[in-house]
């Protein structure tokens, strides 16, 4: 059995996976400390990440009906995120994996998100086109075996889910604006605003993104602009500038993963993220026609079930190498940093090799 | 284009984001390790716009992309690193340990950082002062202060 560990942002993740696939237990502990500041303050993360952390674990072995005795491996992320933060779950896990002599394997988060689709029941396996969309990450990767993938387009300014929250922010709705942009959407009329998908050549407002690649910061600003030219009358169209502002990010969304099945020669479709959880994204992307895998919830966003998944994948250190590991804060959806890449530069001692700094 | 006006308080005006973007850039070149760059402005403005381009100049050549959520970006410039943060979701930071963003900050680098408004004393090291308002449409107004020269 893998005990998987994940504290990359806010939530403190830790679930038991076995070899096979099955997820005996999957617990998040959101860091509900956060809403008194209204965001993620680092070293706010970092504090509650410590004090929340034996408690996750002890759940997640509680729930999994095990003890750290019958642990065959502990898989850990690695990064991006926090660096403050992922010391906490990495030290922990290394603490754990060196007290029982037990392998550890490093995990990229992203590739974490790609492989909670490996997890049973219904593991959907490569090859398919992998669409992940969160408030952090939006990306569009062709996953060709459970090691890795590749990264075809990704944001060139804003991510899916920040472009959801920041839209939901100017229409004057409570943060996380997810759910609740959705709710006004179903009572809005999606076709009222021409909002602009930030694709291909030819506009003139705001960035265009050729290529798969996406951008959501000339839609924000024409959401802006809208609701300013609307003035009084902004508030009794909310829930149409709501339900045009969503199209338009799922349009864009589902129009690069058209794109991406065509170019790819791909058959088959994943989604991940946060941003899977839109009713209206799912119901796009299934129309395309595609076998579809949308993993539950709960391992769509941030989870360390997703973590020990990918781990069955990655190579794992042995003791003591793991060691020296250290985290790496960058943030982008590259190639180069899938779980393998940061596996074997962990093994050959060059520590943090994977973010440019540090 | 605006005339390159950066040591003044001058305001330039850019009319499209590919301008902001070139605005930015002329910053970055003057650029070096230690500098502090506060980019203020709405939702929309073009902050991550401006940091773009002067990243571009600084001879980082990957995605830079809104660090909103994920807080910070780290980047690998020509000669230097360069971060890259946004204090959009974080709020009472005068109350936590100073050490809060070291993990960013350092007299090696270049930092960005969009929405200072929200930082307190913790980047009181400022060295440039950035500021960008919306003028309708894609027209902008930049100002520029404290750009140090090089």
């Amino acid at each position: 059995m893998i005990l998987g560990l994940e504290t990359s942002c806010d939530d403190t993740c830790a679930a038991v996976v076995t070899d096979r696939g099955e997820v005996r237990s999957n617990v998040i502990s959101s860091q509900g400390v956060h809403d008194r500041f209204g965001g993620v303050v680092p070293e706010v993360a970092s504090r509650q990440h410590l004090e929340l952390v034996n408690a996750v674990l002890a759940d997640a072995l509680a729930r999994a009906d095990t003890t750290l005795a019958e642990l065959d491996s502990v898989a850990v992320t690695q990064g991006p995120g926090l660096v403050g933060a992922l010391l906490v779950g990495l030290a922990s896990a290394k603490a754990i994996a060196a007290a029982r002599r037990l392998p550890l394997a490093p995990v990229d988060h992203l590739q974490g998100h790609v492989a909670a689709n490996f997890l049973e029941p219904d593991p959907f396996p490569p090859p398919f086109l992998c669409l992940i969309a969160s408030g952090g990450h939006t990306f569009l990767a062709a996953v060709r075996d459970t090691a890795g993938y590749e990264v075809l387009g990704s944001t060139l300014d804003d991510a899916a889910g920040e472009a959801v929250d920041k839209g939901a922010r100017l229409l004057g709705l409570p943060f996380p604006g997810g759910p609740h942009l959705e709710r006004l959407a179903l009572e809005g009329d999606a076709e009222a605003f021409p909002f602009p998908t930030g694709l291909g050549r030819g506009g003139r407002r705001g960035p265009m993104a050729n290529g798969l690649d996406f951008s959501f910061a000339g839609l924000k600003t024409a959401l802006l602009y809208r609701v300013r030219e609307l003035g009084a009358e902004a508030e009794r169209r909310r829930a149409d500038l709501a339900a045009s502002y969503q199209r338009a990010i799922v349009e864009a969304l589902a129009t690069r993963v058209e794109q991406g099945l065509e170019s790819s020669g791909l058959g088959r479709l994943a989604v991940g993220g946060g941003v899977a959880a839109n009713a209206r994204l799912r119901e796009r992307l299934s129309a395309i026609g595609v076998p579809m895998k949308v993993p539950p919830p709960a391992l769509c966003t941030d989870n360390a079930a997703m973590i020990a998944s990918a781990a069955r994948f990655s190579p794992r250190l042995a003791y003591p190498d793991y060691l020296g590991l250290d985290a790496y804060a960058s943030g982008q959806a590259r190639p180069d940093v899938g779980a393998p890449v940061a596996a074997s530069a962990a093994a050959s001692g060059a520590t943090g090799a994977q973010g440019p700094v540090r | 284009m605006p005339a390159a006006s950066e040591r003044s308080a001058q305001p330039i005006e850019t009319a499209d984001p590919a301008e902001t973007e070139a605005v930015g850039s002329r910053v970055g070149a003057g650029l070096g390790p230690g500098d502090v760059v506060l980019v203020a402005g709405d939702l929309g403005a073009g902050k991550t716009t401006f940091v773009r381009g002067a990243c571009r100049a600084l001879g980082v050549t990957g995605p830079v992309t809104s660090p909103t959520f994920v807080l910070g970006q780290l980047y690998q410039g020509t000669d230097l690193a360069v971060a890259h943060l946004d204090l959009f979701r974080l709020a009472g930071m005068d109350d936590e340990a100073p050490g809060l963003l070291d993990d960013y900050l350092g007299p090696d680098r270049v930092v960005f950082v969009e929405w200072p408004g929200r930082s307190g004393q913790a980047l009181a090291d400022a060295t440039v002062q950035v500021s960008i308002e919306h003028l309708g449409a894609d027209r902008r107004q930049i100002r520029i202060a404290g750009h140090p020269a090089r």
